[in-house]
């Protein structure tokens, strides 16, 4: 009955409820709080994880869509002797969390982004990150992005 | 199965009273005796020795309340704020650490625990300050009186923009200069010199004469018997290495890996999960529900009915929300079933135009100089929900006979407090336990969280601690909105394009006058305020009043420069005093903007010139109308007055931020009503703004005038509503007076 899935590199056989949205089986079931409920209708991307390397929105996925996958988390993002990701760097360097509620699941669509463009451009930050922050942290967040992937600090509107 | 039973507590007594009202200060009447410390008053020591019980462990020594230095050199802050991002933990730091000459890397700041002993002295004088404009006078009051009153009124407040102007100015940075004074003195003995050839640097005390020096840590045990200098004498700002330093924030490195633990993350063994519905029309009652879909979902445990409320307690959140969306519940309205958004505004239509106010302020015969044919317009705002992205979640245990409390609030000593009123527990048998805050712009005051009352009636009554989540939805349709508000403005013109008059007439449920700064300098000016209340429940939302009076005066001040023919730089200027900060703040962003030069056709810019809690903020936005309607802003320009800056950068992300929220409720936001509930059901129906359309852009300047400071989380929201409806009209001639603006292009 149980659902056979990798969390952060880790097989787990998931015990809960096939409907039960992913966000809760990881919050609640696996005890990995990093990633956050906002909504619960997949409108605010606080609870964004990666479904084998796609930017998933964990709320709206029942766990069991993820049999098999491989799941990372904000918890996962570190390496293994807990150096943080360059993208988590990034963060701290430009001050970007306020409240910080939602910088999880920024961060997660921020890496998913980098992993597929390499240098995102500002458009392509304006199409993929749709997550809402309520403090505006979105220069800061766009910023960082930048400062990962080696560009200038100061975006040029129209350039893109 | 007996676990599986409805508990019916309808029918319990109904609360004392209805939350914690915010309280006026009472100076009268109440003898205090004793000299003060910065904390605690010498004459209470049960509360100071309160203190050092729940704070200073084996090895560690501590100063005045909020301070304590462990032998090791560990300086940890004991912070009476709640550090919602703002960042007020860290500045708060630096004036304390600037001033005892600490090591940087050694401080750390905690919450201060929810308790009497640590409620916010400086706070209360601050206060008293602000409220009398008479600092001198407050000076004169003792210390020990003081705190005396910030503990009846457990105060514990963030909110106003305060901590850093008041408690960091008031309290803590003359705790780090007392401090280290107490440790000069130990040092002098010990090493047998006069105090006035040490010095002090990174956590020591040093004789530079004899090359010897002392650790903080070694001199902490017995400095902490000595009584600290009330009124220590300060750092010139010329020495200052911490303060007006971008350090960077404390809690950041927690918030970028996910170990950060808010409230919704709190879990203990044996917790369950419980989500709750109350009545959709605010005042309505529960009158009846069938408990029997929700018992049968897997994982529900119980369904509790509470006075307004159905709450269902299950193993996890899931469970929990599918058995309350499974319920049919049946609530009364409450008599509030014809209040609906435009029954708002047509009784603020109805009281305005009735023109009896409930209060006005303002000088010269308004009445007469706007003559008969003023220029008058209508405004209109809408309810607005705060939106933190993290919901209200609070967990409480009952065992015992002690009931504990964890989550985030704004104000945990009143949370702890109203805690003990609805349990009807003694204080010492509750604890509240302080955590991090999803964003909160002040959503998360007790005296408006049904949520603390709801955690405790749960708690008291189930056999297991229990964590209690608001679904989105629920956040939405209960909120204590920023009132939805009606303004009419008048004014009359000279010849010489100068206002001869000009009232604003609003309706709202509180007058805005105690916060409202209007710069302008007129012959005659009158303000009204028209009170209406509908069944909505209003609260402080970021920046309070100034956000819709801001709105309304500098919208109508565009108009009026429109009207004189002239620019609207060049008006307000003309109305203004020469020298003052407002003027300076208003050319500076005028200069900075390009304000004047040619635009991209289709472009146009608008300024706004707004003072709120002490800080003066002008801001020019360049804007022009999308395809769709959607109003896109290209760049904005402010300029801030806050007279100083702790910390830079942290200064600057609320500039930024709050520019993005104020813009953010001026383009989509609004709670609308229907039949006396809220239409709007979560965030995919309250559009928040995202990054694609926030600016680009953001030039921000502090001008650091030397003026008192002021406060910086709040007056960056403001301006900038008003600065885009002008860039709007400047850019499209289409005049914004109601918001928000998509409704509009809609309409």
């Amino acid at each position: 009955m149980a659902i056979q899935t990798s969390i952060n590199g880790k097989a787990v056989a998931l015990s809960a409820e096939p409907d039960t949205p992913l966000l809760w089986v990881i919050r609640e079931e696996l005890g990995l709080t990093g990633t956050k409920f906002g909504c619960g209708v997949a409108a605010c991307g606080a609870c964004t994880v990666h479904v084998d390397g796609e930017p998933t929105r964990s709320c709206s996925v029942p766990v069991s869509e993820v049999a098999g996958k491989s799941i990372t988390t904000i918890e996962g993002l570190k390496s293994a002797d807990g150096t943080l990701h360059a993208v988590q760097t990034a963060w701290i360097a430009a001050q970007v969390p306020q409240c910080g509620y939602c910088q999880s699941g920024q961060i997660m669509a921020a890496v998913a982004l980098i992993e597929k463009t390499g240098r995102p451009s500002d458009a392509q930050i304006d199409a993929a990150m749709t997550n809402l922050c309520r403090c505006g942290t979105y220069p800061r967040i766009r910023k960082a992005i930048r400062a990962a992937t080696g560009q200038a600090a100061v975006a040029v509107e129209g350039a893109a | 199965m007996a676990d599986n039973t409805a508990i019916d507590s309808a029918s319990e007594a109904p609360l004392k009273r209805k939350g914690v009202k915010r309280r006026a200060f009472l100076i009268g009447g109440v003898a205090v005796v004793g000299a003060g410390l910065f904390g605690i008053s010498i004459a209470d020591s049960n509360a100071a020795k309160d203190a050092k019980a729940r704070i200073i462990g084996e090895g560690e020594h501590g100063f005045a309340t909020w301070l304590k230095i462990s032998e090791d050199d560990v300086i940890t802050i004991y912070s009476p704020h709640t550090d919602i991002g703002q960042g007020s933990n860290t500045g708060l730091a630096q004036m304390l650490a600037e001033e005892l000459d600490a090591t940087w890397e050694q401080v750390r700041v905690v919450s201060a625990p929810a308790e009497p002993a640590f409620a916010n002295v400086g706070l209360g004088r601050g206060f008293l300050a602000d409220m009398t404009g008479q600092p001198a006078i407050i000076n004169g009051i003792p210390q020990s009186f003081l705190s005396f009153i910030a503990r009846q009124m457990n105060l514990q407040i963030t909110g106003g923009s305060t901590a850093l102007r008041f408690t960091g100015q008031i309290t803590f940075q003359k705790v780090g200069a007392a401090t280290r004074l107490a440790l000069m003195e130990t040092a002098a003995k010990r090493l047998n010199v006069p105090m006035d050839e040490l010095t002090t640097q990174d956590s020591r005390v040093i004789h530079a004469k004899s090359s010897q020096s002392l650790r903080y840590g070694e001199l902490a045990a017995e400095a902490a018997t000595l009584s600290l200098d009330n009124e220590p004498k300060l750092k010139d700002p010329t020495q200052y290495r911490l303060i007006r330093q971008s350090m960077q924030r404390l809690d950041i490195p927690a918030k970028v890996d996910g170990s950060a633990q808010y409230g919704m993350d709190f879990a203990i063994p044996g917790m369950r999960v419980a989500t709750i519905q109350a009545a959709p029309v605010r005042g309505g009652k529960l009158t009846s529900v069938d408990t029997a879909p929700a018992l049968a979902i897997k994982g529900v445990e119980k369904v509790i009915k509470l006075d307004n409320a159905v709450a269902v307690v299950a193993k996890g959140y899931w469970p929990a929300i599918s058995g309350l969306r499974a319920l049919a519940p049946s609530f009364s309205d409450g008599g509030h079933a014809d209040v609906s958004t435009a029954s708002i505004f047509q009784a603020h239509d109805a009281i305005i135009a009735k023109g009896e106010a409930d209060g006005e302020a303002g000088q010269g015969d308004v009445q007469a100089a706007l003559g008969t044919k003023p220029i008058k317009a209508k405004y209109q705002v809408p309810f607005l929900h705060h939106a933190m992205m993290e919901p209200f979640a609070l967990t409480a245990q009952y065992k015992d006979g002690k009931l504990d409390i964890w989550g985030g609030m704004q104000d945990p000593l009143a949370t702890k407090m109203l805690a003990v009123e609805v349990s009807g527990l003694d204080a010492d048998d509750v604890t509240f336990h302080p955590m991090i805050i999803g964003g909160s712009f002040g959503r998360r005051l007790p005296m408006y969280m049904e949520i603390v009352e709801q955690v405790t009636q749960l708690a008291m009554q189930l056999p297991y601690p229990v964590k209690l989540i608001w679904s989105r939805e629920e956040e939405v349709a209960q909120g204590a909105y920023r009132p939805q508000s009606s303004a009419v403005l008048q004014a009359a013109l000279t010849d010489k394009k100068r206002i001869a008059a000009y009232r604003n007439d609003y309706a709202q449920p509180e007058s805005a006058e105690d916060e409202t700064v209007f710069p302008y300098i007129l012959p005659a000016v009158s303000r009204r305020h028209f009170a209406h209340v509908s069944n909505q429940q209003t609260g402080a939302w970021r920046s309070v009043n100034s956000t819709q009076q801001g709105f309304y005066n500098e919208s109508f001040m565009d108009e009026l420069a429109h009207a004189a023919g002239e620019d609207p730089v060049v008006f307000r200027r003309n109305h203004l005093t020469a020298g003052s900060r407002h003027l300076r703040v208003l050319d500076e962003a005028a200069a900075r903007s390009g304000w004047g030069t040619p635009l991209p056709a289709g472009r146009g810019r608008g300024v706004a010139l707004v003072e709120s809690f002490k800080t003066i903020v002008a801001q020019v936005v360049e804007a022009s109308v999308g395809e769709d309607g959607m109003p896109k802003v290209h760049k904005v320009t402010t300029v801030v007055d806050a007279g100083s800056i702790v910390n830079p950068d942290a200064a600057m992300a609320q500039i930024e931020g709050g520019t993005i929220m104020g813009l953010s409720s001026a383009i989509g936001e609004a709670i609308t009503l229907e039949k006396g509930a809220v239409q709007q059901s979560n965030l995919s129906d309250y559009p928040l703004l995202n990054m694609a359309q926030a600016p680009l852009s953001q030039d921000i300047h502090f001008l650091n005038s030397g003026a008192p400071m002021g406060g910086i989380g709040e007056p960056g929201v403001p301006p900038a509503a008003p600065a885009l409806a002008n860039a709007l009209f400047a850019a499209a001639g289409k005049r914004v007076r109601n918001l928000p603006i998509l409704t509009q292009a809609k309409g």
